[in-house]
């Protein structure tokens, strides 16, 4: 069968069992939107406004359903505003194929018109990179592509592919297996090493009188979760996870001390301080995980498994270093683990976890005309259930959201993590919903974040999606306040944010839009929202100048952290007790 | 690969790491890239050609004292187009650098003395100039670097150095 090179991508999408593209199209890439003409009953594209937030979507759209996602665009500017979601599918570890025009093969290097050295560009931001130059090389490409994005640890691959490779024709017979003289997902493990290690590893966890899981996104990569929730309920040992790592186990688990890290609970941070082994399952000790390296988890012995030889060692040295998958290496060590519980251990954290309510903001009498943001988060759960998929951006909401929300449901919370990218939350909802479709999916973002994506408000009223946008809106860029409010002496620099009427810009959209300001108010237009069947934006106005707390300063030690003002209405009701004096 | 510990930080010496790499365009500035990005430091990194036209052999020498070499292997591994990576320092080896050193010549009796020193280094003098002679000197590196040390106090107007190559031996 003769085809192009346009409809070898195609075939190439259809046989990998993508069926929604998010992308922008343009003068390099035509001839591959030309031939999607002719593919549209089989793949769906969804024409985004930005073509960051293309890239943003296939990320969410992977960590919604595990597949590959994908996002197109056209050479020079429409590749050079891929970065940024790239860098962030590195960072997060998603499985993404990016897929750009290039210019023609004989102009390569000559500064045409939107010529980009793309691959150059996206060279550090990827897992892998590849130019087309000549059609018999694309069907290969295109199917090394999705594999390399998919295994061992994901990330994301772009595919640059001259305009000329695009209009030539070839005989086409679909790759069927991938063969790469490099390239192998996990690093080969000595066959000796194996036995060894696990056998180490068991006498670490074994012997443990206080020790404690790290859980890391790894675990859903890997579809690890039963596996790990057997170990968990096995080794009886406490389980704390990483931002992206919610979700691993359900946060009702009576093992699941939930969130560690920078504005992780006062007591998890403890824990961990405290503790005399580590067992660290698919994460990668960031330092908003660890702070200070020098003093973390000073007594403990290591042990560390993970996908990536390289993230072993890498910040904190491993006693014992497996390198393998989550499920993998679960498999062979809970059969190996001696069935336990560590009462001592428990109640050693849960003395430090009493404390923990009172300085909650949700135990205080709060005055009944103001909102916060944690109010939002915990009223969101509450008529939820917790049974909807949160998309959220970065900052202050992101963090309460993670404080203020029980997460029960598997993979429930989709987040930027290690970049931490401003505009996350909407293209996010967009990819989450195309992802589950018959999911309640909400993106929650900040006044700042928000703005950053806001044409994508286009897309959702295009695309006819039903997802629920909520807008915290502090007039600040909360969480750089916040820094410059306890490192910079108060000293505000370019924080304060004037905001558009979001009510009636959702109106412009032809969208639902509504405000809260109260808590009543918040908790009536939240229901409204999920009653109304189409898109909904709602404006929530919370308090203006509010910390997350308790939270560990970048460069200090777990011990040394911020902890919430004790609250309760004792100290007279009002709100200041969410400002750290410094 | 498992690493039960890594001991790099302890181990002063430099490492020498041996990868093949796909004989591709723009697979040197990966590794370049990478080293870069990871803030790796490298003291040389020689690249050629093998028995195999699409394979192709990078000898890199790290200052473990700077670096952590192991992480310099596993991160060398990831990349798609590197075949295989291998830490050689502890095996016994053949390691090798070729160095052109130009000295300067102010009379024949320098001359002759430099062709001595040539000799006493088992290096050979590749041009002869009217001011000046040009030596090929092989070995370690300890070898070229005593050479460029004798030869300075004649003068020496240009030097250049490939860097390390190594081979196991047997």
């Amino acid at each position: 069968m003769k085809l192009t090179g346009a409809q070898i991508i195609w075939e190439t999408l259809i046989q990998q069992g993508s069926t929604t593209v998010f992308g922008y199209p343009g003068g390099a890439i035509l001839p591959t939107y030309d031939a999607l003409v002719d593919y549209q009953d089989r793949i769906h594209h969804v024409l985004v406004r930005h073509e960051e937030n293309a890239a943003l979507a296939a990320d969410s759209y992977f960590r919604a359903t595990g597949k590959v996602g994908v996002c197109m665009a056209t050479s020079g500017p429409g590749a050079t505003n891929l970065v940024t979601g790239l860098a962030n599918a590195m960072m997060d570890s998603s499985a993404i194929v990016a897929i750009t025009g290039q210019v023609a093969s004989h102009l390569v290097g000559s500064d045409a018109f939107q010529e980009t050295d793309v691959t150059g560009v996206t060279l550090p931001v990827t897992k892998h990179n590849y130019l087309v130059t000549d059609i018999n090389e694309l069907a290969h490409v295109m199917a090394e592509a999705f594999y390399v994005a998919r295994s061992g640890r994901p990330g994301p691959v772009l595919v640059d592919i001259c305009k000329d490779v695009q209009q030539k024709m070839i005989e086409y017979t679909p790759i069927t297996s991938v063969q790469m003289r490099g390239y192998r997902a996990i690093k080969p493990q000595g066959k000796q090493d194996m036995p060894r290690l696990l056998t180490n590893a068991k006498t670490l966890i074994d012997n443990a009188r206080k020790p404690i899981i790290l859980a890391g996104q790894g675990i859903k990569h890997g579809n690890a979760h039963e596996e790990f929730r057997e170990f968990v309920d096995k080794s009886g040992i406490p389980v704390t996870t990483t931002l992206l790592g919610i979700g691993v186990l359900s946060e009702d688990h009576p093992l699941n001390l939930r969130m560690m890290g920078m504005h992780g609970e006062a007591y998890v941070n403890q824990a961990i301080a405290s503790a005399d082994v580590l067992i660290a399952l698919g994460m990668r000790f960031d330092d908003r995980v660890t702070g200070n390296l020098k003093t973390y988890a000073k007594n403990a012995r290591v042990i560390h498994v993970d996908i990536d030889a390289a993230e072993i060692g890498k910040n904190v040295p491993a006693e014992v270093g497996i390198v393998g998958s989550v499920k993998d290496v679960l498999r062979e060590l809970t059969p190996m683990i001696e069935d336990r519980t560590h009462p001592a251990w428990m109640e050693q954290i849960n003395e430090r976890r009493a404390d923990t309510k009172a300085h909650d903001v949700m135990s205080a009498e709060l005055p009944e005309d103001m909102l916060l943001a944690p109010q939002v988060m915990r009223a969101i759960w509450e008529a939820t259930g917790g049974q909807c998929t949160i998309c959220t951006d970065v900052g202050q909401h992101q963090m309460w959201e993670t404080q203020y929300f029980q997460h029960t449901r598997k993979n429930q919370l989709i987040t930027s993590g290690g970049l931490g990218t401003m505009g996350f939350a909407l293209p996010a909802a967009i990819g989450a919903k195309f992802g589950r479709p018959e999911d309640e999916v909400w993106a929650i973002g900040g006044d700042g974040g928000s703005q950053m994506s806001l044409p994508e408000l286009a897309t959702v009223m295009q695309e006819g999606l039903n997802i629920k946008i909520a807008i915290i809106n502090n007039n600040f860029l909360g969480m750089v306040r916040q820094w410059q409010e306890l490192m910079h002496n108060r000293r505000y620099s370019s924080v304060e944010m004037w905001t558009p009427d979001f009510v009636k810009v959702a109106q412009a959209y032809g969208m639902c839009g509504m405000r809260a300001t109260t808590l009543q108010e918040a908790r009536e237009v939240i229901q409204r929202a999920r009653e109304h069947d189409g898109p909904v934006l709602i404006e929530f106005v919370v308090e203006k100048e509010t910390n997350v707390f308790p939270m560990i300063q970048p460069g200090k030690s777990l011990n040394e952290m911020t902890r919430r003002p004790v609250q309760p209405a004792a100290l007279g009701g009002g709100f200041d007790f969410m400002k750290e004096k410094a | 690969m498992l690493i039960d510990r890594i001991e790099a930080q302890k181990n002063p010496t430099r490492h020498t790491l041996v990868a093949l790499v796909e004989n591709k365009p723009g697979v040197l500035n990966r590794v370049a890239s990478l080293m870069r990005r990871r803030n790796f430091n490298i003291d040389s990194l020689a690249v050629g050609t093998t028995e195999d036209p699409n394979v192709s052999r990078m000898t890199i020498v790290i200052d473990a004292s700077k670096t952590n070499a192991a992480l310099v292997e596993r991160n060398l591994y990831k990349l798609v187009n590197v075949i295989d990576v291998q830490d050689v320092t502890n095996q016994p080896t053949v390691m090798r650098e070729l160095a052109l050193i130009k000295v300067r010549v102010a009379d024949a009796t320098h001359r002759g003395e430099i062709k001595q020193i040539a000799d006493m280094f088992q290096s050979r003098v590749v041009d002869v100039a009217k001011e000046s002679v040009m030596l090929e000197v092989t070995g370690e590196e300890t070898k070229v670097d005593s050479i460029i040390h004798v030869l300075q106090d004649y003068g020496i107007i240009e030097v250049v150095r490939t860097g390390r190559i190594a081979m196991t031996r047997g």
